[in-house]
């Protein structure tokens, strides 16, 4: 076994954390080294923790959640085969199983650099709904107000984008952000925040947003050349 | 056959669930149906004043999952239809008071012996929520053409479909068409198409709900009153029936000019 002491891997459910060592406080220490070195792209996430058989106890449990919080990150599910966590879990208000439905889309295979993996759905995005992904983000759907998407790579919305959407979490400033229409609360790419004009109701055509000239700028899709 | 279990829910406080719970009920009351409303909103009990039932209360919901009383002893039969019955909230508890399960085994037992059991969600998304929404095979979205309760509606729609819960249809409450007109508020088709969810009915503004809910006489009792037959026809689509949309979109110059209201 490597000495890494936690896995930490971005998934359509969310951040799922697979700790390796088995001490606890190495573990967290590393799980906190990890939420540093991407606090944007972590905030406001929710984590997923896969125990297997390893029992929890309520104090680390309560560690956790602390850590956690001080991340804006929510503790949402943790998966064991362990009866007694899976009692103290509940009993805390945390799910012990993913719901089904997103229960299959476990991320791509890590072959791929994360930039060229995509992560597709066929959905309504809701208010206080959010996606964090690596690597491209494709919806079909709509992104309603309040819901947000935060992706490494592109966002490519088939629908109205109405939430917040931010591409090139990591700083690619090179990322887009598309939609059918495009009339989002806000929108970030890289280190820049765009905000739709207040009153602008947006164009009746698809559109693209990027960065130009050091801001981000809206325009209508269309052949260019 | 068990009944089935309809909670009413927005997210949104102030948006007319306990209005829409009473309503309904009488609503398929009216039908003939066998109905118990729920109010699981502990610590803030309405629903029994909005049913005028309010001084036939001799045990609560909280009695009975504690058990001092029996399940029958703590339903209040309607004053009008004697298989309409209510299911009080305790006033001098919080909703820590009652689990998930205790609410699903009071829904359940209530289903026994009705054909429609209510329950009147209290507001926000936390475990008064949690536990009302639990036990439902429909949960009934009440919103109003507004920013704010739409999006709280949206809210609420989403936690419904992550956790794998009932099925969510919407209510549309407090339409007023003259505002839509002049662009003062959200046009239905607006507010469907961000939801995205089924509509089960509009109900009009009508000034006579307020006084009715202050009366214990909801406005499904009226005949003249539109927002009570808005509701009537959405007890009637809950039934199975299918009955058609009102046009109440935009009333024409000439309907105004006769007040078809």
């Amino acid at each position: 076994m490597d000495e890494t002491p936690i896995t930490l891997k971005g998934t359509a459910d969310g951040i799922l954390l697979k700790p390796r060592s088995h001490v606890w406080a190495t573990v967290l220490e590393a799980l906190e080294q990890a939420l540093k070195e991407a606090e944007a792209f972590f905030r406001g996430s929710r984590l997923i923790m896969e125990l297997g058989n390893r029992e929890l106890t309520q104090d680390q449990l309560a560690s956790l959640r602390a850590l956690l919080m001080r991340y804006d990150i929510e503790l949402w599910a943790v998966l064991s085969e362990n009866e007694t966590t899976v009692r103290l879990v509940r009993s805390n208000g945390v799910l012990t199983r993913l719901p089904k439905d997103t229960e299959a889309k476990k991320s791509p295979d890590d072959v791929l650099p994360p930039e060229q993996q995509a992560l597709f759905l066929q959905q309504t995005l809701r208010s206080g709904q959010s996606i964090h992904y690596a690597g491209n983000v494709t919806l079909i759907g709509d992104v309603n107000p309040g819901a947000e998407i935060v992706a490494g790579g592109n966002i490519i919305v088939w629908g109205t984008l109405r939430g917040v959407a931010h591409a090139g979490a990591f700083g690619d400033e090179e990322t887009a952000i598309c939609a059918l229409d495009l009339q989002p609360s806000q929108i970030r790419i890289a280190g820049y925040i765009g905000r739709a004009p207040d009153g602008r109701r947006g164009s009746a055509e698809p559109e693209v947003a990027r960065i130009e000239g050091g801001q981000i700028v809206a325009e209508v899709w269309g052949r260019r050349g | 056959m068990a009944g089935k279990i309809i909670t009413i829910s927005s997210g949104k406080g102030g948006v007319g669930k306990t209005t829409a719970t009473a309503n309904l009920g009488l609503s398929l009351a009216i039908l003939g149906k066998r109905v118990t409303c729920i109010d699981a909103d502990i610590g803030l009990r309405n629903l029994d004043v909005m049913l005028g039932l309010e001084n036939r209360i001799v045990y609560d919901i909280i009695n009975f999952i504690e058990g001092r009383c029996r399940f029958r002893q703590a339903l209040v039969r309607d004053k009008r239809f004697p298989e309409l019955y209510m299911m009080a909230a305790a006033q001098t508890r919080d909703k820590n008071s009652i689990t998930v399960e205790d609410m699903t085994k009071v829904a359940r037992e209530a289903a026994e012996i009705s054909d429609f059991v209510l329950i009147d969600s209290p507001a926000g998304i936390e475990h008064g929520f949690r536990y009302a929404v639990a036990p439902a095979d429909l949960v009934l979205i009440v919103t109003n053409p507004e920013v704010t309760a739409v999006r709280d509606a949206d809210r609420v729609i989403g936690l419904l479909e992550a956790e794998e819960l009932a099925p969510a249809q919407l209510i549309l409450n407090r339409y007023k068409p003259e505002l839509v007109r002049r662009n003062e508020m959200l046009d239905p088709d607006t507010v469907i198409d961000l939801l995205a969810i089924d509509l089960i009915g509009i109900v009009p503004e009508d000034d006579k709900v307020f006084g009715a809910g202050n009366q214990g006489r909801p406005v499904a009792l009226d005949e003249h009153s539109r927002a009570g037959k808005a509701f009537r026809n959405i007890g009637r689509r809950l039934t199975g029936e299918d009955v058609p949309f009102e046009a109440l979109r935009k009333q024409t110059f000439i309907q105004r000019l006769f007040g078809s209201r």
